[in-house]
């Protein structure tokens, strides 16, 4: 048997007809309703508890006092105090020291490792390989040294960056600058191939040698091992910072480098600083 | 008479409907937008904010040309992971001067509210010719082509006026010697005190690009350069009830 419809109220109609078709008067869904005044309520209440009206010279502050930036202070504040203590030991120990204390290295190394994927892998290398014109800093080629104190200075104060008045400076001429003719720096480019042993055009050698000797060796070292005072290189390794062979060496001769290194006593804490030149120490060309 | 019946003569007059609309969301315009302009602590007070120069804002021009905005934002929010990467949260002080504000919310490559000072400037020449060089993971495409394209910024005092007439302070005398200004930014062997006195002492004067004449990858590096290093944070006490 079949079931018997329900027999409903007759809905009323809002007694609009248009051609003779007319419009249910049925009521919003009471779960639809009381959402809207719910919604209301809530929003009566968050102009309350949180800065939101507008007046003469400032908004309401709101009953529970929340504001972003105090949220942001208190979070900071939270992670500092947790490392506040052995951040103040990082920065008053003698730097050396540092590495020797487990606990002490062990968290410079960490914390170091952090700072140097933020604020130096964009140059350096995520892995401190370095690239062309921006050291590497895993093997033992240093250009201002490689102590842990020597580190330290560089990142600190950084090189060439000329508002820091304490930053590393030094200067090659650019030698195709009326310095030296285009044959005699020919000839120097072969004697410095030559003191690292690549391959070379051995008759400008010892020509090149005596251009050397008059223009280079005074900060290169009369043997081209360099001299870290003055951020001059190595030239009897094979490792290059621009390169190692004959056009690019050409190039650096005629117009001279000068790589910068920001200091970095501006945007980060001492601890900070101690923490990535401990990391870079360690990484394995420290001294 | 209930107030529900009178809604009905709304819903009939479509004219009254479109007033009475327009009433409603003026009024919600009025509360959110306008104490914006009276309200004193929109914009905080801050030492070191100035107007970019000619050649900085020249810079920002091809920023926003190539669309650099699509990528980068310029605004540090103020959350600690942010702080702890890019620096201070970013004022809105710091975008005053900036028509349009490059604040921005996209971010395929990182902020650059801060990026001034943080890297050298031929870093900025080998990253905008090949990001790759530097950065191996990059996916930022190459602009080589602005370090080939030179300028002599014979519209750069139209481009400052036309700053001035939207509400940057900028002098008569500014204008007036905007193109020197520009050259002279990019050569520090130009005499430059004019720029400085005009400008501040903070202003860098240098070749960003390394090469001779004055490239858009100048412009670009100069205004890079100079991002989120005008504040004095040293005299800067936030305000915390915003």
């Amino acid at each position: 048997m079949a079931k018997k419809p329900v027999k409903k109220e007759p809905v009323k109609t809002t007694g609009h007809s248009w051609d003779g078709i007319e419009e249910y008067d049925n009521p919003m869904p009471r779960w639809w309703l009381w959402t809207l005044y719910a919604c209301i309520i809530w929003a009566i209440w968050y102009s309350i508890a949180y800065p939101a009206w507008p007046g003469i010279t400032s908004a309401t502050k709101g009953y529970l006092g929340y504001s972003t930036r105090a949220e942001v202070a208190a979070d900071i504040a939270e992670v500092e105090g947790r490392n506040a203590a052995i951040n103040a030991k990082l920065a008053s120990v003698d730097l050396a020291a540092i590495a020797d204390d487990p606990e002490l290295g062990g968290y410079a190394t960490s914390a170091g490792a952090a700072v140097f994927a933020t604020w130096c892998a964009q140059c350096h290398g995520s892995g401190a390989e370095g690239s062309k014109g921006y050291p590497n800093l895993q093997d033992d080629d240093w250009l201002w040294g490689g102590s842990v104190e020597a580190i330290h200075q560089t990142i600190s104060h950084g090189i060439r960056q000329e508002s820091d008045d304490d930053t590393r400076f030094s200067e090659m001429p650019a030698f195709g600058d009326d310095y030296l003719e285009d044959d005699e720096i020919a000839a120097v480019v072969n004697h410095v191939m030559s003191l690292s042993g690549t391959p070379n055009d051995a008759s400008l050698v010892s020509a090149g040698a005596v251009v050397f000797e008059d223009n280079c060796a005074s900060c290169h070292a009369a043997d081209g091992t360099g001299d870290r005072e003055q951020g001059a290189p190595n030239l009897t390794d094979a490792i290059w910072l621009f390169g190692g062979d004959y056009d690019t060496l050409i190039e650096t001769v005629t117009y001279s480098r000068k790589g910068v290194m920001p200091d970095w006593n501006e945007r980060l804490t001492e601890a900070q600083i101690r923490a990535v030149a401990t990391y870079v120490h360690q990484l394995g060309g420290g001294e | 008479m209930s107030i529900l019946d009178k809604h009905g003569t709304l819903e009939r007059n479509v004219t009254l409907l479109a007033v009475f609309a327009f009433l409603v969301v003026s009024i919600g315009g009025m509360v959110q937008i306008a104490p914006l302009f009276w309200l004193e602590n929109t914009i905080e007070e801050v030492e070191g904010m100035r107007p970019y120069t000619p050649l900085e804002l020249t810079g920002r021009d091809i920023y926003v040309r190539e669309g650099c905005y699509v990528c980068h934002s310029q605004m540090i929010r103020p959350m600690r992971d942010e702080v702890e990467r890019y620096g201070h949260y970013s004022l809105a002080a710091e975008s005053k001067y900036d028509h349009p504000f490059q604040w921005g919310s996209k971010r395929s490559g990182p902020d650059l509210a801060r990026v001034g000072g943080r890297y050298s400037d031929d870093w900025h020449v080998d990253h905008l010719r090949n990001p790759q060089s530097v950065v191996p993971e990059s996916i930022m495409p190459k602009y080589g082509f602005l370090e080939h394209t030179m300028i002599e910024g014979e519209y750069v005092q139209d481009l400052l006026a036309t700053h001035a007439f939207v509400g940057v302070p900028y002098s008569e005398e500014m204008i007036a010697s905007a193109q020197a200004d520009f050259k002279a930014q990019a050569d520090p062997d130009s005499d430059y005190d004019g720029l400085l006195e005009r400008y501040g002492d903070k202003v860098s004067v240098r070749n960003f690009d390394g090469q001779a004449g004055i490239s858009e990858a100048d412009a670009l590096i100069a205004y890079l350069q100079m991002l989120g290093t005008l504040v004095d944070f040293s005299t800067f006490t936030a305000d915390e009830s915003r």
